[in-house]
């Protein structure tokens, strides 16, 4: 989130797509309820299926699944053609001036430099144009007809309400009354929060919805704002945390990315990722990126990370693609990878084509399961009847299984979806012989090092020299872990302004991420996290509620990431001349008498840098604003255009019905096999979306007694329509099947889900809740993943499992 | 007073509550309407958060046993911590049920080993495990780490083993995993945030 689940009540406008926060996020939930009753708020929501978000809206439109862009995109030609943006901070804040390449083009579902054949683009024109003064080129008349304004405009031209008409199956009329209400929040006196889930998310265009969604906010002057901005609500308890600290497989802590195969030279890996200014004046905040980067290798390496081995940077494995999930399992289906380690997740539950995940784990050597709970993937090769048909005899997978604490049994923090860092204590002991994850992996580390200092192997270095300095070796504390990720001094640090004076003592833990250097003498595990626990104590254990603005900021409460900052970009919420935008809302504002930023919340920018400096808010970009354009940072193009799920109901892009080549996103990794199991309308007419329901949470909660009686049975939701043409009745049992393999449960017939009409045809929806499995105590069900396809986002590799088509028959 | 002097130490003796009500002025005839005690009156509180969404729900757990070292602690009960900024003492259908989470009859307790074409688990100790699994590991390494890459520049990635982390573990365990893994040299390495 940009902002954070009690800051909902300062909006007057809230859009839920691409989530359900009633149903799947219900406790916070209630600050829409609050925003809507203390604030005058309105809610729109918009979904396949009128959900319990819907039913407490006060607009609700329908949508075909995977059709989010066209939506938006809509939004914007509205917004644009209609004068509804709010200029002032659009012209101060974005790229709208910049001047892009003149090579740069669209045409026909492609942007320049495609390559049909490797599936990739050339973005070399996706970029500005440069001046002699090594700044970008601007137009601020607007003019020039390559400056980003006017490219946009042309681009989002064909997203009529006609054309959103024909694409999402929102009748035209709704369209515009969400359209009309979204734009009311133009004006600096209304703020408009979007909050969305996985419902954005998995789908092979889900980062492009997500990047129109936040050009939209942009468009309204919503980011930064209270009651604003961008808001993902992510889906479990500390995903975000274990993402802050860079747990992916291109990622080091703090969005700090691995090196490729092909950056051989230490200087010039960090230089990429420090950009100079790319206008006058402006920040760039990651120029700092050596700081962060040496202070982790000296967290993990402590004396062994000199200046002279370029601080270690042999240790770290260079990549020459991403492993992400699809990508390993695709390369364990082929028989290419002999172990695999699942912490806390059930990657046969979780991921699409149950068939071919199952598959590859039997091709596996060895398989080490630390869980909490008995999770299918660690019974993978035991027969379940029908909702497993496997044969343990053929496969000769070792299978390990530790057993772990779960919350309860453990101190830590995690981090929820408003990045609050929160501490939590152990109640009890766990059961039986579990043990925590950190001394799970200190137990292994710790006989894979005797093992190496005895027998020698592979590339030693690392392992030997990685740093270890907790005081019961194969117990590391949270406490310890907590203070090695904040950071501290290594020796004596001066205060760069004043060489005389001393801002930190060698050994003393750090108060942020400000004081790290580059020369090896301070160290930090996770440098947007430094700050948490200073030589002040533990500042996510914090439990101070007040509230003295009465903005539900809590500065005192938890610790918020970065700096304990509650609202990202928050300059943006002043005027380029520091004065709050609405006199109500104050949230930082510039005051001339001590020459610094103040106010209500912690500013997310140099705090010393007066208004007529001209330094923009977004100090991380390089440019100092937001982009509407997106240079080359996205793989299928710098501005978001509809493509249809790889499966699709329609068979074709309404957008671009001449070139089949740009049916679904042109820049989406399809691997060999996968394209040939995808289904067509022809077999499987009916478009289907996967989701979670309140009673239950993901694949745990069947473990659990009362969830498992309040919500014990598998089923599907069809619309009435659907339900009379195929002759089912409530409580009948359906198969529903896709190309990849099928499911059966009770068929729930509902008036939630309406047909819609699209490009000409009739489209039915079929609602696949995802809970049930063949472990549990709640009745046995099928893996709903058995139906999805095996394919992701065309930048994240997050797989479509909201967009596929299935068949559905009485069982 | 309706009772013996007998009968009254009888009641007295049934416990604390009976006592310090007859020194708050109760009568022992209002003592003995007294069917039960409040059961959380004697529990440990422990401020804790929910594991399921990321609202980050602020809970408490009501533990029997005082933390001494030879105390047994038990969850008994877990509801919403009214303090909280967000949840301000709510929980939702599935927060509302964690007790049943803690104590599920599906947790794990004891290290097993599933063998290669066999349908059964084994009990193994924490050693054998740990001894296993990290001779696997170190044979895979060895065998399959890549060193330099096909243009002689240094890479050294293991690629033949990967790790997939949680989603509900604390910052801790995510750094110290972390720091384990790519120390190995794995990339094949995500949490659920992939997904």
């Amino acid at each position: 989130m940009t902002n954070h689940w009690t800051d909902i009540k300062n909006a007057d406008v809230i859009l839920i797509m691409g989530g359900n926060a009633a149903e799947a996020h219900p406790c916070g939930f209630k600050w829409v309820t609050e925003a809507k009753a203390k604030n005058k708020a309105r809610l729109v929501v918009v979904d396949p299926r009128f959900t319990r978000s819907a039913a407490m809206a006060d607009l609700y439109a329908p949508i075909r699944t995977g059709t989010d862009i066209a939506f938006l995109g809509g939004v914007i030609h509205y917004l644009i053609t209609n004068n509804k943006v709010h200029m002032d901070y659009i012209k101060s804040y974005t790229d709208m001036s910049f001047l892009v390449k003149e090579e740069f083009a669209f045409a026909d579902g492609f942007f320049s430099g495609y390559d049909p054949e490797k599936r990739k683009y050339d973005k070399s024109t996706w970029d500005y144009q440069m001046g002699e003064d090594g700044f970008v080129k601007t137009d601020p008349s607007l003019e020039n007809p390559r400056c980003v304004w006017n490219l946009m405009k042309a681009h989002f031209s064909r997203y009529t309400p006609e054309v959103v008409e024909n694409i999402c199956g929102t009748p035209k009329d709704k369209f515009l009354q969400v359209a009309e209400l979204l734009a009311s929040s133009h004006t600096p006196d209304r703020v408009m929060t979007i909050l969305y889930a996985l419902g954005w998310t998995q789908h092979s265009t889900g980062s492009q919805i997500i990047r129109t969604a936040a050009m939209v906010q942009l468009l309204l002057g919503n980011i930064g704002r209270a009651g604003g901005g961008v808001n993902a609500l992510r889906g479990h308890s500390n995903i975000q945390g274990l993402t802050d600290l860079g747990l992916l497989s291109n990622l080091l802590p703090g969005y700090m990315t691995l090196p490729g195969e092909k950056e051989t030279d230490y200087d010039a890996y960090i230089a990429k990722r420090a950009p100079k200014p790319m206008r006058p004046g402006q920040l760039s905040y990651w120029q700092n990126y050596g700081k962060f980067h040496v202070s982790l290798m000296k967290a993990w390496y402590g004396a062994a990370a000199t200046k002279e081995n370029n601080w270690a940077f042999d240790y770290l494995p260079k990549l020459d693609k991403t492993y992400d999930v699809l990508q390993v399992f695709e390369l364990m289906h082929q028989g290419k990878m002999n172990g695999y380690i699942a912490q806390g997740f059930n990657p046969l539950n979780s991921f699409p084509n149950k068939a071919k995940v199952s598959a590859a784990l039997a091709k596996l050597k060895y398989l080490v399961i630390m869980d909490p709970l008995a999770t299918e993937t660690s019974e993978f090769w035991q027969n379940y009847g029908e909702f497993n048909d496997v044969d343990p005899a053929k496969i000769q997978t070792t299978v390990f299984r530790l057993p772990t604490t779960c919350f309860a049994e453990e101190d830590g923090a995690i981090v929820n979806s408003g990045r609050w860092l929160q501490w939590h204590w152990k109640g009890a002991e766990p059961p039986g012989d579990a043990k925590t994850d950190p001394e799970i992996m200190a137990g292994l580390f710790l006989r894979l090092r005797d093992m190496y200092k005895k027998d020698g192997g592979a590339f030693p270095d690392p392992i030997l020299n990685l740093s270890w300095p907790y005081k019961v070796p194969y117990e590391p504390s949270p406490e310890e872990l907590a203070k090695e990720y904040n950071g501290k001094a290594l020796t004596d640090l001066a205060d760069p302004k004043d060489p005389t004076k001393l801002i930190k003592k060698g050994g003393e833990l750090l108060d942020g991420f400000a004081q790290l250097r580059d020369d090896g003498s301070t160290a930090c595990g996770c440098w947007i996290f430094s700050g948490a626990w200073t030589e002040k104590g533990n500042m996510m254990a914090r439990r101070d509620n007040a509230d003295p603005y009465h903005n539900g900021q809590t500065l005192n409460w938890s610790f918020a990431w970065p700096a304990n900052r509650r609202i990202l970009y928050n300059r943006a919420a002043a005027d380029p001349a520091g004065k709050p935008w609405d006199a109500k809302r104050k949230q930082v504002w510039w005051d001339a008498a001590q020459s610094k930023w103040v106010g209500s919340d912690v500013p997310d920018f140099k705090v010393d840098s007066a208004p007529e400096d001209g330094m923009g808010p977004f100090i991380m970009n390089p440019e100092g604003i937001a982009r509407f354009f997106a240079r080359g940072m996205m793989n299928e193009g710098p501005f978001p255009e509809h493509y249809e799920p790889f499966e699709t109901p329609i068979g074709v892009n309404p957008m671009h019905r001449n070139n089949p080549k740009a049916t679904s996103n042109p820049a989406a990794r399809v691997f060999k096999g996968d394209m040939e199991a995808f289904g067509t309308a022809k077999d499987f007419p009916y478009a289907a979306t996967t989701y979670r329901l309140t009673e239950h949470f993901h694949y745990w909660t069947k473990h659990v007694h009362s969830n498992a009686v309040i919500q014990p049975e598998q089923f599907v939701e069809i619309g009435e329509a659907l339900a009379a043409e195929k002759g089912i009745r409530a409580g009948d049992k359906v198969k529903v099947s896709s190309n990849r393999g099928y499911i059966k449960a009770v068929a729930v017939v509902t008036k939630r889900i309406k047909p819609l009409k699209v490009d000409g045809k009739t489209v039915h929806h079929v609602g696949i809740p995802l809970h049930w499995g063949f472990k549990g105590v709640a009745k046995n069900g099928f893996i709903t993943n058995t139906l999805t396809p095996f394919v992701g986002d065309g930048n994240t590799q997050t797989p479509e499992f909201k967009s596929f088509l299935v068949n559905v028959e009485k069982a | 007073m309706q009772l013996s002097r007998r009968q009254f130490f009888k009641v007295a003796a049934g416990g604390l509550t009976g006592s310090s009500l007859v020194a708050m002025g109760f009568s022992p005839t209002a003592a003995l309407a007294e069917v039960r005690t409040f059961k959380l009156a004697r529990t440990t509180e422990t401020r804790n958060t929910c594991p399921y969404c990321s609202v980050g729900c602020g809970i408490i757990l009501y533990s029997l046993g005082d933390r001494a070292k030879n105390a047994h602690s038990e969850i008994i009960h877990i509801e919403g911590d009214p303090d909280h900024p967000v949840n301000r003492g709510t929980l939702c259908p599935k927060g509302a049920g964690l007790l049943d989470f803690v104590h599920s009859k599906n947790r794990l307790k004891y290290p097993e080993v599933r063998e290669p074409g066999t349908k059964e688990w084994k009990r193994i100790g924490w050693d054998e495990a740990f001894t296993r699994i990290a001779k696997l590991m170190k044979e895979d390494r060895d065998a399959n780490f890549v060193a330099k890459n096909a243009d002689g520049v240094t890479v050294n990635r293991w690629l033949t083993t990967g790790f997939l982390a949680a989603s509900a573990s604390s910052n801790e365990a995510g750094y110290i995993t972390h720091k384990v893994v790519r120390n190995l040299g794995m990339l094949a390495f995500d949490n659920q945030a992939r997904v």
